[in-house]
């Protein structure tokens, strides 16, 4: 017999194996005491590693410091930094790149994965199969998607092209997706859609089956079409999955580095060179410590007034 | 039991001699490099060193691209990774200034180390900081310089000379002139040649680090682009964006977009040797230090290859100086055994070796030897390219120079961005602000 000991004998045993200074120790605290005692350590970890870089970055950011120049003297620039930031065509430029890029990743990924979901959902034979087959690209690492999309994109041997080609018509090296000015935009806005559009599904398809079987058949009674259901049913439902669906992809893409870095590198020129890069160049290349830590606070309230807002707006669409 | 007693001395005294010589190469230094050729070529002399000083070499070898965020990142943690580095030469200010470099002026006196036993474009451009003062941080390493190659075989085969002549009114040799280098270019772009189609020219294009800079350079120069007024340093208005610099960049962009393969929209050093290696492209503009390397390939190397120094332009010559001097790091704990391998590196016996090997010595008593320039098809072109070299900025600030110009010269070479007056007038711009930060306008 192998059963469960039971809960009172576990707590008989700790009382037995607790020594007895602890143990009249812990006898007077209260309850609070106890919660404070359990959560301080991660409270001290976050403050580590969360918080104090935080109010250190906001310290950084009125001063000249360079972390390359430990030896030079730290001047308060006061709001130097961040009227700078703002008033830079080049910082506007790459929010600009960065919003063209959430914008049609979050507008493909949506329309895309909630299509899919739809699909899957309608379980067909080998819907399991397909699920796991469209779910591969979002298990696969950024630096490998990079890389190995810069080779489908090579104009002269890349198989994007040729495929391209082979439905166009057109000279497969007459194009360069990553190369051209007009193209290289929407050539990381496919490789972001490719990857993960996968992970929109499939918070799409949890939301989709999470709608009561009954209340189809509630409509089915009641003679609604099936597309009066979708638009009143499906839709309005698992419409807080798709919410919380872009919520995550739009905060993630505002933050993208990894992709675009490998795939285009900012360029041509600047034309992809999204706010992430830009803040990576002015902190580690150029070294301007002061300047991005205030570019970095930007970005950060940026995103932070965005999301909240949003959930929010999250929150409402629930409580319909 | 003496039986005993005897094998158990034996085995302890044979356990002493094989533990002898680790101990007596106990210590260990790090000399850390950009991950390339000549890097190999330095494990392989390096051996002799740990030879006769019993000094253990460890390498840390980091791919071009990733060289110098990973480098200044450790110089500016005051890491002790490495106590030697050979660093890129325009990292020199910054080291100097910042304190990651040790100054090897008492070094170099107590050693009877000479910088006149150098050549002086590499002296002043690895080892002095400031510039043009006897105030020495490195030795000189490894000599660079941009070069050319051309598809040797291509250039000799009848049904092209007569093509050629027919179009140009001139033989089919390596270039003159860059007008020269251009038509080149221009007669080889999608042209057929043994049943393939090739293309003119692999030039710098990169956009990430340092490539498209490092490429529009050779250009540059040769029409006219100066770094400053040299009368008065930090004074740019009219040499950088001269009406020469302004037709140097019009004409590497004409380049570029006459005859550059497909895709070549973001290409430095790998992609020209892809290129070439695999038969793309006639010409190609690379650093000298994989010549060597080019020259011993089996499909493209020997008979197949030339090489030529960067042509002249309307206002003479010029070329980007590549290469870099070998420094001991400030936070190194084994400073002793750094300089003592520099002392051992300067030897001209050891530069002669290193030459030899594939590394490029800048020691007179290398370069100067009546017959160094028949050592190598590519070392007589050396030897003048080194003799016409320039260099970017080598300012504390450089990284924010060069990725102003980075960036100005891609959005307009590559991205259609504007003129190449606005682009140079742009470079003046942001360069001026980053001087005026440094307190030196």
């Amino acid at each position: 017999m192998t059963g469960q000991t039971p809960p009172d004998r576990i707590a008989e045993r700790v009382a037995a194996a607790t020594p007895q200074a602890l143990a009249t120790g812990v006898r007077g605290l209260s309850d609070r005491a106890i919660a404070w005692i359990f959560i301080t350590p991660t409270m001290l970890l976050l403050l580590a590693i969360n918080i104090f870089p935080l109010i250190w970055t906001i310290q950084l950011s009125f001063t000249n410091f360079r972390a390359n120049r430990t030896n030079a003297a730290v001047k308060n620039v006061g709001i130097d930094n961040y009227t700078s930031i703002l008033s830079d065509p080049d910082i506007w430029a790459a929010m600009q790149s960065t919003a063209h890029f959430v914008f049609w990743t979050i507008i493909l990924q949506t329309l895309i994965g909630f299509t899919l979901a739809w699909l899957l959902d309608r379980k067909f034979r080998g819907h399991g199969f397909w699920t796991t087959i469209i779910l591969i690209p979002m298990m696969l690492s950024p630096a490998v998607v990079g890389n190995f999309w810069r080779f489908l994109y090579q104009p002269q041997i890349g198989l994007f092209n040729y495929i391209i080609a082979f439905f166009t018509g057109v000279d497969p090296s007459s194009f360069e997706m990553i190369g051209s000015v007009q193209l290289a935009p929407w050539s990381i806005i496919i490789v972001d859609t490719w990857m993960w559009t996968p992970y929109v599904m499939l918070i799409c398809l949890a939301g989709l089956r999470s709608i009561p079987d009954y209340i189809y058949e509630a409509a089915e009674v009641d003679r609604a079409s099936h597309w009066r259901q979708f638009w009143s049913i499906t839709i309005p439902m698992a419409l807080p999955f798709i919410m919380l669906a872009v919520l995550f992809r739009g905060i993630e893409n505002f933050k993208m580095f990894d992709m675009v870095n490998l795939l285009t590198s900012g360029g041509p020129g600047s034309t992809t060179e999204v706010a992430s890069i830009t803040l990576k160049r002015e902190a580690f290349e150029k070294w301007r410590t002061g300047f991005s830590s205030a570019f970095a606070i930007i970005l950060f309230v940026t995103v932070f007034g965005l999301a909240n807002i949003y959930v929010k707006a999250l929150n409402q669409v629930k409580s319909r | 039991m003496k039986k005993l007693i005897a094998g158990a001395t034996a085995l302890a005294a044979s356990a002493m001699l094989a533990m002898t010589p680790v101990a007596a190469n106990a210590k260990t230094i790090t000399l850390c490099w950009a991950a390339w050729d000549p890097a190999n070529a330095l494990v392989e002399l390096s051996k002799d060193y740990t030879a006769k000083s019993g000094v253990d070499m460890k390498f840390e070898f980091v791919p071009w691209p990733n060289f110098a965020d990973r480098m200044l990142n450790e110089l500016n943690s005051k890491g002790k990774l490495c106590d030697l580095l050979i660093g890129d030469s325009q990292w020199i200010g910054g080291s100097a200034e910042n304190g990651h470099y040790v100054k090897l002026n008492d070094f170099f006196a107590k050693e009877g180390i000479k910088m006149d036993d150098f050549m002086p474009a590499t002296v002043t451009g690895y080892s002095e900081w400031p510039k043009g003062t006897p105030n020495y941080w490195a030795l000189p390493a490894m000599g660079d310089a941009l070069g050319w190659t051309y598809r040797k075989d291509w250039f000799a085969k009848p049904e092209l000379r007569d093509a050629f002549k027919k179009q140009y009114n001139r033989d089919l040799e390596p270039p003159k002139t860059l007008d020269e280098l251009v038509d080149i270019a221009k007669f080889f772009q999608g042209r057929e040649v043994d049943g393939k189609k090739v293309y003119g020219a692999a030039i710098f294009t990169e956009r990430g680090s340092e490539g498209i800079t490092m490429g529009v350079s050779n250009f540059l120069y040769p029409y006219g682009f100066k770094y400053q007024d040299p009368k008065k340093p930090y004074s740019m208005e009219g040499f950088v964006n001269s009406d020469g610099a302004v037709k140097g960049l019009e004409a590497y962009k004409a380049l570029y977009k006459c005859c550059t393969p497909p895709g070549y929209t973001d290409a430095y050093m790998g992609e020209g040797l892809d290129a070439f290696k695999s038969g793309q492209v006639a010409l190609q503009m690379n650093w000298f230090a994989f010549f060597p390397g080019l020259y011993k390939d089996e499909k493209v190397g020997g008979d197949k290859i030339g090489f030529f120094v960067n042509p002249k332009g309307p206002a003479g010559s010029g070329s980007q100086l590549g290469g870099q001097g070998l420094s001991v790091v400030a936070y190194s704990p084994n400073q002793a055994e750094a300089l003592a391998y520099i002392k051992w590196f300067a030897n001209p016996e050891v530069q002669k070796k290193w030459w030899s090997m594939g590394g490029y010595s800048a020691h007179k008593a290398v370069l100067n030897d009546p017959g160094f320039a028949k050592t190598a098809p590519f070392a007589a072109d050396f030897l003048v390219a080194m003799g016409q070299v320039m260099d970017f900025w080598a300012d504390p600030s450089y990284a924010q120079l060069l990725l102003s110009e980075q960036k100005r010269i891609h959005d307009y070479i590559v991205a259609d961005k504007g003129t190449a007056k606005e682009a140079l007038d742009g470079m003046i711009k942001d360069w001026t602000k980053v001087f005026k930060d440094d307190g030196k306008l």
